[in-house]
């Protein structure tokens, strides 16, 4: 068996920048807080959400409502890869969602599945007026017509490869890597 | 997101928790935790088991049982059909066999099965393809009754292992009590049960349980008391001379938890019978969880429904890496 073979893409320092400048463009898009609320995909996307509220906070003066959505529920592959056993915590912002500009986080986005079960997770939960999605990583390979509107950064990874985003409250470090596989790993 | 490596976790069926292991019955536990979210929702449905079929097919009388498997059925989208044994075939005397036969002809994919035979369940599961969840069978096992009521422990105390739990009552016709000295056992609590000793098995000590003959001394001893329902039919039986009887020497009494050393936390699994084995002030008193144990009950069976509705290890195995 090959070892897989692990790359590094972005180290701490970059994923800072690139959180910063994805926090500007949402306040660009949404002219300021008032009406906007984030929320982060378990379980990376929870942290990435934190972040990404407080580099807001530091622009405007004004942490926007964080909240936090568990997709698993939603997914449409429950029969084909089994059950996740444990799932995250679903918490709404505060102030809930109606009418709100609404900011999906997800660490990575890959085959638009993810944010297609959020997309319907959040329409049980009410009416946002608007919806961006947000993500660090956009490694390609959509097999949807869903498109993440703010990137940390684009790339084209292969079938093969894993993008893994590594946040300090579950990997004790920050970065991004990107892992090819052994031919029989 | 990337994903973990999808498990089996449950195997095809939930018969009892004497199959099953800590980590498993953890699993479980952990999952239900989740679930009971969904509940305190506007829209209290998630899509997970959408186009699932499943039957509850109820040889006995139940209703706080059938009730919550159902609206942990309906929460996760699955098409529910609820058999019971007046008024269908099992009455014209069709065997169980034949009864499941001809639903899985039908296409159905879970069966929730209560029966008044010990091992009933195991029987079925053995024989048709659907997943078999055990509603309870006969003496032998209720296990999502234990689950619920150590999820309703572990909210309250924190933990299951090395509390002192005391099961009270009719121990002998109970499959509440043998999933429950299964399961706290398994996760590292000291199970004791108390009653009269017509109420007992007869090798009870081989359970690796403590015996009580007196509630004081049940009370005296534990963290936890799960008062089981005294089945009104057994005065007539001989077990006990009268139900004033019971209540006076065996009745969970105000008076009685008062002396209690500890914050003593009591559970029951419905439906009491007020002033036998539970007095009233007891019931809604401040030592209770009986409610809760209900509300847990829904969350419980959600995350059985929902572990058990998986797919196949090498089916998971396939589709790995396809996330996100």
């Amino acid at each position: 068996m090959t070892e897989a073979h692990r790359e590094l893409l972005m180290d701490e320092r970059a994923v800072q920048r690139a959180i910063a400048r994805m926090a500007h463009e949402i306040v660009e898009r949404t002219q300021g807080v008032s009406d906007l609320s984030i929320i982060g995909i378990q379980r990376r996307g929870v942290q990435l959400a934190e972040r990404v509220a407080a580099e807001i906070e530091r622009v405007e003066g004004a942490r926007p409502p964080v909240g936090t959505l568990d997709i698993t529920l939603y997914r449409d592959d429950l029969t084909t890869i089994g059950p996740r056993p444990v799932l995250g915590e679903t918490r709404l912002p505060e102030g809930g969602i109606d009418g709100r500009t609404l900011v999906i986080v997800d660490d990575v986005c890959y085959t638009g599945r993810t944010a297609r079960a959020a997309l319907d997770e959040l329409a049980d939960f009410g009416r946002p007026a608007r919806i961006y999605l947000c993500v660090l990583i956009d490694r390609g390979g959509r097999e949807l017509p869903i498109q993440p509107d703010i990137v940390g950064r684009r790339i084209n990874a292969r079938e093969d490869q894993v993008v893994e985003v590594l946040v300090p409250e579950i990997d004790g470090r920050t970065g991004v890597e990107l892992i090819t596989r052994g031919s029989n790993a | 997101m990337n994903a973990a490596p999808a498990t089996q976790v449950l195997g095809k069926d939930l018969i009892g928790l004497e199959s099953l292991s800590a980590e498993q019955i953890r699993m479980i536990l952990d999952t239900a935790e989740p679930f009971r979210e969904i509940s305190e929702r506007a829209i209290k449905k998630v899509p997970v088991l959408r186009g699932k079929t499943i039957v509850n097919l109820f040889f006995e009388a139940s209703t706080r049982t059938r009730i919550s498997f159902e609206f942990a059925e309906k929460r996760l989208s699955a098409d529910t059909v609820n058999i019971g044994s007046t008024g269908s075939s099992v009455q014209k005397g069709e065997t169980l066999v034949d009864t499941a036969r001809n639903l899985e002809a039908m296409r159905i994919d879970m069966v929730v099965i209560r029966h008044g035979s010990s091992g009933s369940a195991q029987f079925l599961g053995e024989r048709i393809a659907s997943n078999v969840i055990n509603a309870g069978d006969g003496r032998h096992e209720h296990p999502t009754q234990a689950l619920l009521d150590m999820l309703t422990i572990r909210d309250h105390r924190g933990r299951i292992d090395g509390l002192k739990v005391c099961i009270v009552g009719d121990v002998l016709h109970s499959r509440v009590a043998r999933s429950n000295i299964w399961g706290l056992k398994k996760l590292g609590a000291e199970v004791a049960v108390c009653g009269p000793r017509t109420l007992m098995p007869i090798n009870i000590e081989h359970f690796g349980v403590h015996y009580f003959n007196r509630i004081e001394e049940a009370i005296e001893w534990a963290d936890v008391l799960n008062v089981l329902r005294l089945q009104l039919e057994r005065m007539n039986a001989g077990f006990i001379p009268s139900l004033r009887e019971y209540n006076r020497v065996f009745g969970v009494t105000r008076e009685r938890i008062e002396r209690a050393p500890r914050d003593l936390l009591i559970l029951h699994p419905g439906p009491m019978n007020r002033g036998v084995e539970i007095d009233s002030d007891v019931a809604d008193g401040p030592h209770s969880v009986i409610l809760d144990q209900v509300t847990n009950g829904v969350a419980v069976r959600m995350a059985v429904l929902y572990l058990l509705a998986g797919g196949a290890p090498d089916r998971a195995e396939a589709a790995k890496g396809s996330d996100s």
